[in-house]
């Protein structure tokens, strides 16, 4: 069966050249989306069958390489067209496929009479293909692939609506700002490359070879230089401080898009990658304390920008920032298994609060759309009261909430309580560990807030929507409501897969799962580690009971603000007007940004087109021109065109020449 | 033939005569009359020349140039007709469409 591994990104591929050359030919709405679902559910069950099978062999045998076919071969470098198949790389295409299918699925009916329909899906199956490269790539160089092809898809659906002006500029953000994290990862590449060729002679792009020469790097020095390149490439795909302000404006893409690559798969990659290489990573005590800060501080930023947005799926936006943040924070405190483990159930919830927010602007849009009216369907001042109208994408909606808050008993509580416990407990930050763990848990607290006030605001409440259109709000459809209900159930009962030891009550599967993937790692981690005195149990519940309390306050006073008396918030903004004019313009950070890089770029693009194409390259070459034109015009008195001139010039030079014979 | 100088100077004005004539003209009939004049300048010098050196390789080359300036009337006559029938003209300074 892992020999099939290769089906996987073939699937999609094939779903993707079907839709992309014939679906305009098609036409067919049911048969371009059965076609598109049907393909990426078929690598589900391709992926469902590793993972049955996975799951037979003993720990130490679940690695294997498929190669594909020879790649490069030139001299030292080799590179293969090879998948590589081991418990994280089951574990992501499990998630992409899975949720992926569920997209699909929810996008026949999202997508339902849109212009490009077929244009849709091909370049949603052709980022599944992207995606499931970048996993399963068992050398870096076939990760790339993958990690630009997402970047292009990405491109391709943030700028799907191309005919608005803002959607095309949100695309050209992001792609740019891709570019940006991509250089570094090609320098962290080329990086390691060198150091581990010229040093020891293994010139090797391949994980398993990397890993198995692992022991030959040293602690710091140039991994630091490599990995914080890699680091740089993956703030970019995955939206950290500093290249995290195209994912907000990648919202304009449609909800779709935002739930499969902006929320649950492509902005992973970034934790992805550094789970792969964690041998590498733990290598560097000082890439670990950057990563964690980054993560940490990236988790708070953002969860302060999210408490002021109106859009209903910026919030969301903000928040798929900051919990990529917390991700990030498990990285950086050496907690692999539980950033990945919160990479998954992440996937749950906000895959599902995605589409349920694009389950509620659906019906939104086809209210207001019926009278007529150009109030924006997105805006959560707009709405309110919805449940009644929604039942289903209302409960979803309410699990995911409950899961994101980190609520005991939902997916969220685990994995994001494993992160603060790690964050606190980990050996490697020292004093800095206390601070992590504050900013963590502070950040718990805005995300339990923000995404209740998401939850009232949309949800509960009087209806503010246009009082014409409130009878034209209707549950969606089921092929909408069918994908919520499966997502909900995940993001309520995904996390018992990874029940911390302590509870008791299950094993932890998902840690021992990644156990041999991440083992080396830490072993690397244990050389550098300061062993201070044991944690307790006691204070292990303490800290979990503190950040339940922490969430339910954030709740509790979301549901003052936006429930009991919604003239606080008012007041709130009335009597700290500053504060909200900077959180709701997002810090000014995107004017920031301008100032720094996208102006003095933008002047340096004018210097060279007005100061260097214009008058260097063009003046050199139009002064060629004109030297040439200015002598043909002094020579075209020559070519009179009058036949006596040539003839007066023939025997002018007949008597020139008789004259020099007779005269010399 | 002592005074063989004399032919030659005649020959000589005559050529300067069609020379400034073609190159001062217009008309293109003149222009080619003064190319006549200039052929039987080159003519009469090869005459003089075949008496002087009582040799006819001379002579014989003038009955070439008439046969050749014959043929040339009338290839160039048929030319102005033609050119006459275009531009109404047979002044050479109309004959200008290779002028840029």
């Amino acid at each position: 069966m892992f020999d099939n591994v290769w089906l996987i990104p073939l699937f999609p591929l094939i779903g993707f050249l079907i839709n992309g050359l014939f679906g305009k030919k098609i036409k067919n709405e049911a048969i371009i989306g059965g076609i598109g679902t049907l393909m990426i559910f078929l690598s589900f069950l391709v992926s469902c069958g590793i993972l049955m099978q996975m799951i037979g062999l003993p720990p130490e045998q679940r690695v294997f390489e498929k190669v594909v076919f020879p790649w490069i071969h030139s001299g030292h470098f080799k590179a293969d067209m090879a998948f590589l198949v081991d418990p994280l790389s089951v574990v992501m295409i499990m998630v992409v496929t899975g949720v992926g299918s569920l997209i699909h699925l929810y996008s026949i009916g999202y997508m339902h009479g849109e212009e490009g329909f077929y244009r849709f899906f091909a370049y949603l199956n052709l980022f599944c293909m992207s995606m499931l490269l970048l996993v399963l790539g068992s050398n870096m160089l076939v990760m790339f692939i993958g990690w630009e092809g997402v970047g292009l898809c990405s491109y391709l659906l943030i700028g799907y609506y191309f005919h608005k002006k803002s959607a095309g500029d949100a695309a050209k953000k992001a792609f740019v700002m891709n570019r940006v994290g991509d250089f570094g990862f090609l320098i962290g590449l080329f990086t390691l490359y060198w150091w581990l060729g010229s040093n020891h002679n293994i010139w090797t792009v391949n994980f398993m070879e990397i890993k198995a020469a692992s022991h030959l790097l040293p602690y710091g020095g140039v991994v630091t230089v490599a990995t914080l390149c890699f680091f740089l490439g993956a703030t970019g795909k995955s939206a950290q401080i500093p290249l995290f302000t195209w994912l907000p404006d990648a919202m304009e893409g449609p909800t779709p898009v935002s739930a499969l690559i902006h929320a649950a798969t492509m902005v992973t990659a970034g934790v992805y990658m550094i789970g792969r290489m964690s041998f590498v990573f733990i290598k560097s005590p000082d890439t670990m304390m950057v990563i964690a800060v980054v993560g940490a501080a990236t988790a708070i930023f953002a969860a302060t920008i999210g408490t002021a947005q109106n859009d209903i799926k910026r919030v969301l936006a903000y928040s798929t920032v900051s919990q990529l943040g917390y991700m990030f924070l498990a990285m950086g405190v050496g907690a692999f298994s539980a950033g990945i483990f919160h990479l998954m159930t992440h996937a749950f919830f906000k895959a599902c609060l995605f589409l349920g927010s694009g389950s509620v602007i659906h019906s939104m849009h086809h209210a207001l759309h019926k009278i007529h009216s150009h109030d924006d369907a997105q805006d959560m001042r707009n709405m309110g009261g919805l449940r009644k109208a929604m039942p289903i994408t209302f409960i979803t909606f309410l699990v995911s909430t409950i899961a994101i808050s980190g609520i005991p008993g939902f997916s969220g509580f685990f994995s994001k309580d494993e992160i603060l416990w790690q964050s606190f407990s980990n050996p490697y930050h020292g004093n800095l560990n206390i601070v992590l763990w504050g900013i963590g848990a502070a950040a718990a607290c805005l995300t339990a807030f923000y995404m209740f006030r998401l939850v009232f605001m949309t949800f509960f409440g009087e209806c503010r929507i246009n009082p014409g259109a409130k009878n034209h709000l209707h549950e969606s459809p089921l092929v909408i409501t069918i994908p919520l209900m499966v997502l909900g159930a995940l993001a309520a009962f995904g996390g018992y897969l990874g029940m911390p030891k302590l509870m008791g009550l299950l094993p932890n599967y998902f840690e021992h799962w990644l156990d041999p993937v991440f083992e080396l790692s830490t072993e690397y981690g244990s050389t550098y580690a300061q062993h201070g005195e044991h944690l307790s149990h006691g204070l292990e519940w303490g800290l979990m009971g503190l950040s339940v309390l922490i969430a339910i306050i954030g709740i509790g006073i979301a549901f003052t603000m936006y429930v009991q008396n919604t003239k606080l918030p008012g007041k709130f903004v009335a009597t700290f007007p500053a504060l909200h004019r900077a959180v709701y313009n997002k810090w000014y950070v995107d004017e920031l940004y301008d100032y720094l890089f996208v102006n003095p770029c933008k002047a340096f693009g004018q210097f060279l087109w007005k100061g260097f194409d214009v008058l260097i390259v063009d003046g050199v070459v139009n002064g060629v021109a004109n030297t040439v034109m200015g002598f043909s015009g002094i020579f075209r008195y020559l070519q009179s065109g009058y036949i006596y001139n040539y003839a007066f010039s023939m025997a002018l030079g007949v008597v020139v020449m008789l004259g020099y014979f007779i005269f010399k | 033939m002592e005074n063989l100088n004399s032919y030659l100077i005649v020959s000589a004005v005559l050529f300067s005569i069609g020379t400034i004539g073609v190159l001062t003209r217009k008309n293109a009939i003149v222009i080619f009359m003064c190319i006549e004049l200039m052929l039987n300048a080159v003519n009469l010098t090869f005459v003089a020349f075949s008496r002087y050196l009582g040799n006819f390789d001379g002579q014989v080359f003038v009955f070439f140039i008439m046969t050749v300036a014959a043929a040339e009337a009338a290839v160039g006559l048929a030319l102005f007709i033609a050119f006459f029938n275009n531009k109404d003209s047979i002044d050479v300074t109309d004959a200008n469409l290779m002028k840029w």
